[in-house]
């Protein structure tokens, strides 16, 4: 039997109201990442050089999504490739380090296929570059992970069809506080002296050693004023920028 | 005059042999060693033929991958790896299971039987 209001008329279904959800994470701080090659280096060039490299990598962004990403971060690449299958290939690795600035900003991936380490070069911008996908969101304790060369292969090594880890859009990127552990010396670099400043090895060297590789510190350098390059207000200018064009 | 360290392949680098052929795999007392780069430059990268000394044999060998970082967008190796090959550029073993460039692709003509034998690319 449907209830009757007090009209005498019969009450037609009214829905609830929707809820209205205000996200107190997202209206906080929407996180501001400007890749470190929009930075300009420290020197006597033209700033109109870098405002012109500026647009075209605004350009190229607005053609294809590249993400954000940082050293530690597990990416796989398409790249067109005439003498592939397919004309395509893809490259699953971990980024070791990002050089180079404006146009020819560069990224290493890192992995070991088949007990043999393989580092690719590959330039963010360049045309060749079809797909960058993140498949896990992971920062480390340095930005160079370059001893990851000296240290056990189990370290390098990603599964090449591992599924993309999920992450949430405001979350914090996790830091991944592993230790290391190293081949048996000779190593490439001395990553022990204090000139590297990694925090990401377990080093199994004896005291003496560890000592002696102190003797090579230069606690003045963090004093130097000469050496300083404050970038926050250069920064906050081409996010400013940045950030405006991508929106259009 | 120094010269800096050439991770390239040249005279006297040892280097890994990666196929499966019987000369490559069975263990001697020396490494086997570049004694000869057929090239202008006595610098062998990705592609060039050498000339190994193996188990007291000379030995020509197709380089599939170096330590030295190349052009952009070409994977560099963690150590020098180098297939056997007969005169006529016939490779000796069977199967490579270490990932080979795309690069060699280019020259189809002379390294088919080398990539048909190989089983990954990077």
């Amino acid at each position: 039997s449907c209830r009757i209001s007090s009209d005498g008329k019969p009450a037609t279904f009214q829905p609830p109201p929707k809820p209205v959800i205000i996200d107190k994470q997202k209206q906080g701080l929407q996180r501001r990442f400007l890749s470190p090659e929009f930075i300009p280096p420290r020197g006597r060039t033209d700033p109109l050089k870098f405002f012109i490299e500026r647009r075209d990598m605004i350009q190229r962004r607005k053609v294809f999504n590249i993400p954000e990403f940082y050293v530690g971060h597990i990416l796989a690449v398409t790249t067109a490739n005439p003498y592939a299958s397919e004309k395509a290939s893809r490259f699953v690795g971990i980024c070791i380090q990002r050089g180079g600035k404006g146009l020819g900003a560069t990224f290493v991936l890192r992995n070991v296929i088949e007990d043999q380490g393989v580092e690719i070069c590959y330039e963010l911008y360049s045309p060749r570059i079809q797909a960058i996908e993140v498949l896990k969101l992971e920062k480390r304790l340095d930005d160079n992970l370059m001893y990851l060369r000296d240290a056990l292969p189990e370290y390098s090594t990603f599964d090449v069809n591992m599924k993309p880890v999920s992450h949430l859009e405001h979350e914090e990127i996790p830091v991944n506080k592993l230790q290391v552990r190293m081949k048996p010396k000779p190593w490439s670099k001395r990553w022990e002296r204090p000139k590297y400043n990694i925090k990401g090895i377990k080093f199994e060297l004896p005291e003496e050693k560890m000592k002696e590789a102190q003797k090579w510190s230069k606690p003045w350098l963090e004093f130097d004023m000469l050496r300083e390059y404050d970038t926050s207000k250069i920064e906050e200018k081409i996010w400013r920028e940045v950030s405006e064009a991508l929106k259009k | 005059s120094i010269t800096g360290a050439c991770r390239a392949i040249q005279k006297l680098t040892r280097v890994r042999v990666v196929d499966n052929s019987a000369l490559g795999n069975t263990s001697y007392h020396r490494p086997p060693k570049c004694i000869h780069v057929y090239n202008k430059t006595g610098v062998g990268k990705v592609g060039d033929t050498i000339l190994l000394a193996i188990k007291g044999e000379k030995k020509k060998a197709l380089i599939v991958g170096h330590k030295m970082p190349g052009p952009n967008m070409t994977p560099r190796f963690d150590s020098n790896n180098v297939v056997l090959i007969e005169d006529n550029g016939n490779p000796i073993g069977t199967r490579i299971k270490t990932p080979i460039p795309y690069i060699l692709r280019q020259r189809e003509g002379e390294f088919s039987k080398v990539l048909a034998i190989a089983r990954n690319f990077v």
